[in-house]
């Protein structure tokens, strides 16, 4: 059976790692990178008699990301204890959400190739995340970092809406760009702080059943994630075309191999026996506290760029494509600011900037190019003090740190557009003379030495020209 | 010096009857002396103790000793306690000493309680005759072939036989109130939520209750003045005032309305202890009190709702004590899951791991909504029962325990009658009341209480009438003969 015939069912449950200076049941730091076990008081290690008390952050952040979403908040959630052995799970069981979690339902619209899609948020809880095993260094032992035990999490589970690698990547994109703009999480992927689980299955079109799912768990990047759902699609067809079955597992992705393996070699179904936690008692969240929210509630990409393509008559692609990243809309802002154009600093920041920032693989909160600089580089652009040209050269020299700021590299280098007629005209005065054969020329109608009088002007006056200035004399003498 | 009560102590303390090294080191000559029959203690801190005597008297010679300098405390071995061992009475923990003080700890130390040890205790709070400890039974100061009671069952004993002058305990099912009633003291287990649970270290969360075991309804009000009040570190904890519980000791009991509890006075309950109560109402009737009856009709599912809820919560809360981060590993481990289960299997004994097995199947799929959903319902009924009561009486009466103190060994093979000892007091811990026991009288030469149970943070009103019944008997003063 062909692939096309299969429909390809899949649901997410994305981890965000809150962002908060303590953990979310002790006052230990989650800043990341420490040494192991520095980060982790006596409740993370979960001393005997220790307590957890909520660190009320953890529901501003999970009150934003649900007003995000358009989800219910539920005034009153519980708290649970999910109980299951593991070295780098101190407590033997982990504080989470089960059956009243504090956000309900909400849904996304995601950007596809060609259209949009409506994915369906279920749920969103909090819960402690768990210490990480080090198996490197210990000889044949297993180390144990509780660093990262009770650093504060959002599990979003999503409906089984997506049907492609594609799509789950789009809403995974989405969903990550969603928590960085609510400033819900820093979104550093590459430290953890957005894990996700792909559950995946297959089925025939039109079955009505959803086929038996598997579970890849902790995929840390969108590359991976595209990459695992692929192979286990590609699996799943293989097991059910040779007569097989799936079986319902919890797998891990290997990059290396490109493949998905068990987790576990003998799987057995877990019973993490649940029972609500007698140690908290359950949150009740007022009505103000999430008015307040809502009434902060940061601007959110799509209407960031509804707006930019308003306010600023971007097309609207450029505006998409500025409000993509909160850091990169604020930035353009602050171009536009300081710039006055804003079409101008459109194509700035996406062709010079963007370009250079893509190609060296570097992030747009870590720019050697400030902002006010390059609004200024525009400024000057656009009151023709300097040419295009010339603003490339001061922006690398401002990207290469060569340039203190952009007024003190022109000034220095004597780079100011020359615009005054009188200084352009006797200049213009004596090319025309020594030129006399071109005049006849052009005069006779051969136009297009136009650019060579002008290129004669830029030559003597090493590029400071002003061309629009150069043109508009050398037309009146010519003309 | 050792039969005095706190008060008594610190009025000879400020008169300079005697110092507070001379009290304490007085005290710790008698642990000496006389604890190696009764096995009330799992560690001395003799020579802390002795060293911060000699602190407070200083502190006293100039004007600035606290409140309570001086006064020889114990602590169940269940508070963790810096740089003290805190054992649980467990092998687990046998090794365990704690980098930081519960609240209870360091509220006492503050105002200059000295703690002389860590009282002996059942292995994890489970049990009802201080049988169930990796340190041995500990052994009745009135008989020595009869149990304390339990879990508490150290620092009753202890406080009996005027070892120290108070001790703190805890009491999920009873674990405070039965021993008091069977060594012949005083114990307090407040409304739940009315002491910090931090530090303390936990069997049933929603049950755990700090409170303490003294020598009078006086001494109790004294230390939960200290130990009483909203703690940040524990959410479970109540953000209310804390009244001073001596400023109502001596209010009259005229119109007081009690209210007898017709359950409690059922099948199995000691002829000598039911008369022992009623000579009591009788007192208090003539002082004014209005006697009633009142029904808790719950209260007869009350056992095996606790024996559901209190194994579940222990199942979870006993997770941590796994080999891996402190307490008990097993020899040379061959993987994970040999780590796991002989450390567990030879840290715990045999009472633990029986619970925490009946806690893991309660709350196991599929059998979840027939035993800890249920329970809780019961709970709620429990709680609903008495809330109805207090609508019509201000304090509830009936027995501590169904008998006096059994002998060592004698119901340690039959699980089910050592359960029905916590049958009177367990209700309370379901539904979260404060609760106490006092001396009352004895039967067959051994002490028993009466019980009083009082509407949420009522403390004080339980505190007044006890006091009133100590007022009018002497109960309370009898020390056993070898102690005194």
């Amino acid at each position: 059976m062909p692939r096309a015939d299969w429909e390809v069912v899949i649901g997410l449950e994305i981890h965000v790692q809150l962002l908060t200076q303590s953990k979310i049941f002790s006052g230990a730091s989650t800043r990341f990178g420490a040494d192991p076990n520095t980060q982790a008081c006596a409740i993370d290690l979960g001393l005997p008699g220790v307590l957890p008390v909520v660190n009320e952050e953890v529901y501003k952040r999970a009150v934003t990301f649900g007003l995000g979403v358009g989800a219910n908040i539920n005034t009153r959630s519980v708290f649970d204890r999910k109980n299951y052995f593991y070295p780098d799970l101190p407590k033997g069981y982990q504080i989470t959400q089960l059956s009243d979690p504090i956000v309900e339902g909400g849904e996304v619209e995601i950007p596809l190739a060609d259209a949009t899609k409506i994915i369906r948020i279920t749920r969103a809880h909090l819960e402690e995340d768990a210490g990480k095993s080090l198996h490197e260094d210990f000889h044949g032992q297993t180390g144990i970092d509780l660093n990262r035990a009770g650093i504060p999490l959002l599990e979003i589970v999503s409906e089984p809406d997506m049907r492609s690698s594609a799509e789950a990547v789009a809403y995974a994109k989405y969903i990550h760009q969603l928590v960085t703009y609510l400033k819900v999480s820093d979104g550093e992927m590459s430290q953890g702080s957005l894990r996700c689980d792909a559950n995946v299955s297959i089925r025939q079109f039109g079955d009505n059943e959803l086929g038996t799912r598997t579970e890849t768990k902790n995929v840390n990047s969108f590359r991976f994630l595209e990459r695992a759902i692929e192979y286990e699609i590609e699996r799943q067809i293989g097991v059910l075309e040779s007569g097989g079955t799936v079986n319902q597992q919890t797998l891990l992705f290997d990059p290396d191999r490109g493949e998905t393996r068990p987790m576990r070699s003998k799987e057995t179904s877990r019973d993490y026996r649940y029972f609500p936690e007698p140690d908290l008692l359950p949150v009740e969240i007022d009505q103000a506290f999430i008015e307040a929210i809502r009434q902060n509630m940061p601007e959110l990409a799509p209407q960031k760029a509804r707006r930019f393509a308003e306010e600023y008559q971007l097309s609207d692609e450029d505006a998409r494509s500025l409000s993509a990243d909160s850091h990169l809309a604020d930035y353009y802002e602050k171009v536009v600011g300081v710039g006055k154009d804003s079409k101008l600093a459109a194509n700035w920041v996406r062709v010079e900037l963007l370009g250079q920032l893509n190609r060296k693989n570097i992030d747009i909160s870590e720019t050697p190019v400030d902002a006010k600089e390059l609004g200024y580089l525009i400024a000057r652009i656009k009151d023709g003090s300097i040419s295009g040209k010339i603003a490339k050269t001061v922006f690398e020299a401002l990207w290469e740190g060569e340039a203190e700021s952009a007024e003190s590299f022109i000034e220095a280098n004597g780079l100011v557009q020359v615009s005054d007629s009188s200084e352009l005209q006797p200049l213009i005065d004596s090319i025309i003379q020594n030129n006399p054969k071109q005049v006849e020329q052009f005069k006779a109608g051969k136009t297009k030495l136009m650019d060579f009088f002008v290129g004669q002007v830029m030559k003597e006056t090493q590029g400071k020209a002003n061309p629009k200035q150069v043109n508009e004399l050398l037309n009146k003498k010519l003309g | 010096m050792h039969e005095q009560s706190i008060s008594q102590m610190l009025d000879a303390l400020d008169r300079k009857e005697y110092s507070c090294e001379e009290l304490i080191t007085h005290h710790v000559d008698r642990i000496h002396q006389l604890d190696e029959q009764l096995n009330t203690f799992i560690t001395h801190t003799a020579e802390q103790a002795v060293t911060r005597a000699r602190v407070l008297d200083t502190a006293r010679a100039k004007g600035e000793a606290p409140p309570l300098a001086g006064i020889p405390i114990a602590h169940k071995d269940i508070f963790c306690t810096e740089g003290v061992k805190t054992s649980a009475g467990s092998h687990m923990l046998d090794n365990f000493t704690s980098p930081y003080d519960a609240t209870v700890v360091e509220k006492l130390q503050a105002v200059g309680a000295i703690s002389l040890g860590k009282t002996n205790m059942d292995e994890f709070a489970m049990g009802s005759s201080n049988e169930n400890s990796y340190y041995g039974a500990v052994k009745n100061p009135w008989s020595e072939t009869a149990v304390p009671g339990g879990s508490s069952g150290g620092s009753a004993a202890a406080v009996a036989a005027r070892l120290c002058a108070a001790a703190t305990g805890t009491d999920t099912g009873g674990s405070i109130r039965q021993p008091a009633s069977m060594c012949g003291i005083t114990g307090l287990k407040p409304t739940y939520g009315r002491v910090s649970r931090w530090g303390m270290i936990a069997y049933a969360s929603s049950l755990d209750q700090a409170g303490t075991l003294t020598r009078s309804a006086e001494d109790a009000a004294i230390l939960l003045n200290v130990m009483a009040g909203y703690d940040p570190k524990d959410s479970t904890s109540l953000f209310m005032d804390v009244p001073d519980y001596t400023q109502a000791l001596n209010k009259p009991i005229d119109g007081l309305r009690i209210g007898v509890c017709q359950e409690y006075f059922g099948q199995g309950l000691d002829p000598d202890i039911e008369s022992g109560i009623q000579l009591a109402l009788k007192m208090f009737e003539s002082a004014g009190a209005v006697i009633s009856d009142v029904t808790i009709p719950a209260s007869q599912h009350a056992i095996p709702a606790y024996y559901v809820i209190a194994p579940a919560e222990a199942s979870a809360n006993l997770s941590r004590y796994d080999g891996v981060r402190f307490g008990y590993r097993c020899e040379s481990p061959a993987d994970l899951a040999d780590l796991y289960q002989r450390s567990r299997n030879e840290g715990f004994g045999t009472e633990v791991k029986q619970r925490i097995m009946v806690g893991s199947f309660a709350l196991s799929a599929g059998y979840y909504d027939a035993y800890y959903r249920k329970a809780q319902q019961i709970r709620r009924l429990i709680k609903d029962d008495f809330l109805a009561a207090f609508k019509k009486v201000d304090l509830i009466i009936g027995p501590t325990t169904p008998t006096p103190a059994f002998k060592i060994g004698e119901k340690s093979e039959d699980q089910i009658s050592m359960y029905l000892q916590d049958i009177y007091t367990i209700t309370s811990n379901l539904a979260g009341l404060p609760a106490g026991s006092f001396p009352v009288g004895f039967s067959q030469g051994l002490p028993f209480g009466v019980q009083i149970i009082g509407n949420y943070l009522d403390e004080a009103r339980i505190l007044n009438l006890a006091h009133r019944l100590q007022l009018e008997t002497d109960w309370h003063k009898m020390s056993p003969e070898e102690f005194s």
